[in-house]
C-alpha cells in the first residue's frame, strides 16, 4: 500500500484468563492500515477480530506487541486520549440522552465552543439523514436510525480513524445492503480510515479496499477483495469466502490425476490442494481438450437461482463439485439430475493452495 | 373466560390489599376523629382538632424524626452507592454471593440486631470499656443515648434496602455504553458523571424511598440506642397506642406522619424530575 500509515499493529498478542487457564485470543497480528483506507477484519466469531479492534480503540491492552496510530506508539494510551472513534455492535447509544445530546457528547467532552457544536452536530445529522429528529430518544427509533445516530456520534468528532464493530449485524438484509452503500459513500465523503469488523464475507468483499481474513487469532490472508476471492492463500480462506471446490492429489509434471479425470497445475509437483471457484467451471457432454482440466461426474442436484443455475456434480471418488452457470442465453438447463457430464476449466483457474 | 383469567389470578392479591390495607386505614381514619377515654370508650365526633392537638404536642419529635430519617438516608446513600457499584461492576462471578452476604443479617431479628448494637456501644461495654481501661478514651465518653447512636442504628438496619435497588439499576447499565463514553473522550470520572450516574438515578430514587420512609417512622432504634432526648415520632405513636391507650391521638399522629412523608416524597420526585425517573424506571 502507498500512503501514510494510519494504524499499525506490530506482533500483537492478547491473552486472558478463562477459568484459570490462559487463552490466546490474538496470537501475533501484524497489520499496517493506510490513511483513508477501508480496511476489513473478516472472520468467524471467536477468531480474534473484535479483540484486535478493541486493542486499537484502547479498551484492551495487548499482552505483547505495539499499537501505533499515525506513527505514534499508543499501546499505553487510554481510549479517551486516542484519536479514533468506535461504532459499537449494538450501537451503545446513551439511552437517557436525546439524539442531539448523543451526537454532541464527544464535542462537549472536548470543550468545543457552543457555536461550533451546534453547527457540526447539525451538519452531521444532515449527512446521516436524521435532521428533524434531534429530540428523539434512541429507543424511539428504528434499528437503522439508531445505527445512523451511532455513526454520526463517532464521525462528528472527525477522528483520524473510525472503527466499526459489525455495525450492520442487527439490521435486516435490505437495510443492510442500503447501509453498505451509504457507509461507503460517507467514507468517500469524509475521507477517513475505516476499520471494519465483520463475519459477513459479502459485506467485506463489496466495501473494502483490503481485507485481513482472520482465523483462530491469526491473519490467514491480507489482500485486496479480488485476490482474496480468486487466489485464497489457505484452505480456510477458500472455504470461508464464497463457495469453492477443493481437490487434492499428487501431481506429476504439472498434472494431477484424480479419479475420472485430470487437473492441470502447471509448475507443481507432489502433494497439492487445488481450489476452483464454481463460476469458472464449464459443464458439458463432451470430453474437453488436453489444454483444459477435465473431470467426469454425475449431476446430483440442479438448483435454479434466477441469474444463474447451481449444479452439484458427484465425482467418481465421492467428492462433490459445485458449478454455477449463468442463465445468459436460455433458461434451459445444461444437464438434468442423473446425467453424466464433463466438467472443465482453464489451467489458470486451478488455484494451488500453499501446502 | 380467557380474557378474565389475569384478573382472576390477581384477585387474591386485591382482596388481601382490600382487607388488610384499606379496611384498617379507614378504621384508623375514623378512630382519629373520635373523642372519649380508655375506660368509657371512644365515640365518633368528627373531632378534627385531634390533629392539631397531636401535632402541637409532638411537633418536636416529628421534626426530629424527619431530620434523623434524612441524616440516616444520606449516610446510607454515601455508604450504599459505592457498595452497589462495586458489586455490579466488579463482582464478577461472585455477585450473588455478595448479595447473599448483604441479606444475611436479615436472618436475625431486627430487634435483636439493634440490641446487639446496644451491647457493642455500651458505655463500659466490650468496645468502649476496653478503650477506656487502656486510657485511649476519656471516662465520660459515650455514644449510646446520642443522635449519632440512633442515626447510626437506622443506617445500619436499613442499608440493604438502599443498596439493592441501586445495584439493580447499575446492573442494567450496559458496560459498552460506558466504553462508548470513554471512546468519546470522557475520563473515567466523566463517564461516571454523565452516563453511569444518570442511568442509576431510578435506583437511587427507589433506594431513598425504601429507606427514608421506614427510617423516619422507626421506633426501635430510638428506643434501644437513644436516650430521652432522642425520642422519635414512632415512639410517641407506640406510647399513645399501647401505654396511654389514647387511640385517637395515636391514629391522628400516624396519619400526620403519613401525610408529611407523602408530601416529602412527591417534592423529592419533582426535584429529581418525576417524568425522567419514572420513564427511566419503566425501561
Amino acid at each position: 500500500m502507498t500512503g501514510l500509515s494510519a494504524i499499525e499493529l506490530e506482533d500483537v498478542v492478547k491473552e486472558y484468563l478463562s477459568h484459570g487457564e490462559v487463552v490466546q485470543a490474538v496470537k501475533g497480528v501484524t497489520l499496517d492500515i493506510a490513511e483513508g483506507e477501508f480496511f476489513s477484519l473478516l472472520g468467524p466469531s471467536g477468531c480474534g477480530k473484535t479483540t484486535t479492534m478493541r486493542m486499537v480503540a484502547g479498551f484492551e491492552a495487548p499482552t505483547k506487541g505495539l499499537v501505533k496510530l499515525h506513527g505514534h506508539d499508543v499501546t499505553d494510551v487510554p481510549p479517551n486520549k486516542r484519536d479514533v472513534n468506535m461504532v459499537f455492535q449494538s450501537y451503545a447509544l446513551f439511552p437517557h440522552m436525546s439524539v442531539w445530546d448523543n451526537v454532541a457528547f464527544g464535542l462537549k467532552q472536548r470543550r468545543t465552543p457552543q457555536e461550533e457544536i451546534r453547527r457540526r452536530v447539525g451538519e452531521m445529522l444532515e449527512i446521516v439523514d436524521l435532521a428533524g429528529r434531534e429530540k428523539r430518544r434512541p429507543r424511539e427509533m428504528s434499528g437503522g436510525q439508531q445505527q445512523r445516530v451511532a455513526l454520526a456520534r463517532a464521525l462528528v468528532n472527525r477522528p483520524r480513524a473510525l472503527l466499526l464493530d459489525e455495525p450492520l449485524g442487527a439490521l435486516d438484509l435490505k437495510l443492510r445492503q442500503a447501509m453498505q452503500i451509504e457507509l461507503k459513500r460517507i467514507q468517500r465523503e469524509v475521507g477517513i480510515t475505516f476499520v471494519y469488523v465483520t463475519h459477513d464475507q459479502n459485506e467485506a468483499l463489496t466495501m473494502s479496499d483490503r481485507i485481513a481474513v482472520m482465523n483462530d487469532g491469526l491473519v490467514e490472508q491480507l489482500a485486496r477483495p479480488r485476490d482474496i476471492y480468486e487466489r485464497p492463500a489457505t484452505a480456510f480462506v477458500a472455504g470461508f469466502i464464497g463457495t469453492s471446490n477443493l481437490l487434492a492429489g499428487t501431481a506429476t509434471g504439472g498434472e494431477m490425476k484424480v479419479r475420472g479425470g485430470r487437473v492441470l497445475v502447471p509448475g507443481h509437483d507432489g502433494e497439492v490442494s487445488v481450489t476452483v471457484r464454481p463460476e469458472k467451471i464449464a459443464i458439458g457432454q463432451d470430453e474437453p481438450g488436453p489444454e483444459l482440466s477435465g473431470v467426469r461426474g454425475t449431476v446430483a442436484e440442479v438448483v435454479y437461482l434466477g441469474t444463474y443455475t447451481s449444479y452439484s456434480v458427484s465425482l467418481a471418488d465421492g467428492a462433490d463439485i459445485t458449478v454455477f452457470r449463468q442463465n445468459a442465453h436460455d433458461s434451459l438447463a445444461a444437464a438434468e439430475r442423473g446425467d453424466p457430464v464433463w466438467l472443465s476449466w482453464q489451467a489458470q483457474h486451478s488455484y494451488v493452495i500453499g501446502s | 373466560m380467557r380474557r378474565l383469567t389475569p384478573y382472576l389470578l390477581a384477585l387474591p392479591g386485591w382482596m388481601w390489599l382490600a382487607i388488610f390495607l384499606v379496611v384498617p386505614m379507614v378504621a384508623m381514619a375514623s378512630v382519629s376523629l373520635q373523642t372519649g377515654n380508655a375506660y368509657d370508650g371512644y365515640a365518633m365526633t368528627f373531632s378534627f382538632s385531634n390533629y392539631g392537638d397531636a401535632l402541637g404536642r409532638y411537633s418536636t419529635q416529628l421534626l426530629r424524626s424527619l431530620v434523623y430519617g434524612a441524616l440516616a438516608t444520606a449516610a446510607m446513600l454515601l455508604i450504599g452507592y459505592p457498595v452497589a457499584y462495586w458489586i455490579a461492576f466488579k463482582g464478577g462471578d461472585r455477585k450473588s454471593m455478595y448479595l447473599f452476604l448483604l441479606l444475611l443479617p436479615f436472618f436475625v431479628s431486627f430487634v435483636l440486631r439493634t440490641i446487639s448494637w446496644n451491647f457493642l456501644l455500651a458505655d463500659n461495654g466490650i468496645l468502649f470499656g476496653t478503650l477506656k481501661d487502656w486510657g485511649l478514651l476519656p471516662d465520660d465518653f459515650h455514644v449510646l443515648a446520642t443522635t449519632l447512636a440512633v442515626v447510626g442504628g437506622l443506617t445500619y438496619n436499613f442499608l440493604p434496602f438502599m443498596i439493592l435497588p441501586i445495584y439493580v439499576a447499575l446492573e442494567r447499565v450496559d458496560p459498552r455504553v460506558v466504553e462508548a463514553a470513554q471512546d468519546l473522550y470522557a475520563t473515567r470520572v466523566g463517564a461516571f458523571r454523565r452516563v453511569v450516574l444518570p442511568l442509576s438515578l431510578p435506583g437511587v430514587f427507589a433506594g431513598v424511598l425504601m429507606t427514608f420512609v421506614p427510617a423516619t417512622a422507626d421506633p426501635i432504634n430510638a428506643q434501644i440506642l437513644g436516650g430521652t432526648g432522642n425520642t422519635m415520632i414512632g415512639n410517641n405513636i407506640q406510647t399513645e397506642y399501647l401505654v396511654n391507650l389514647d387511640y385517637p391521638t395515636a391514629s391522628a399522629l400516624s396519619f400526620t406522619l403519613m401525610a408529611v412523608l407523602l408530601v416529602g416524597i412527591f417534592a423529592y420526585a419533582r426535584a429529581l424530575g418525576t417524568e425522567n425517573v419514572l420513564e427511566a424506571a419503566a425501561r
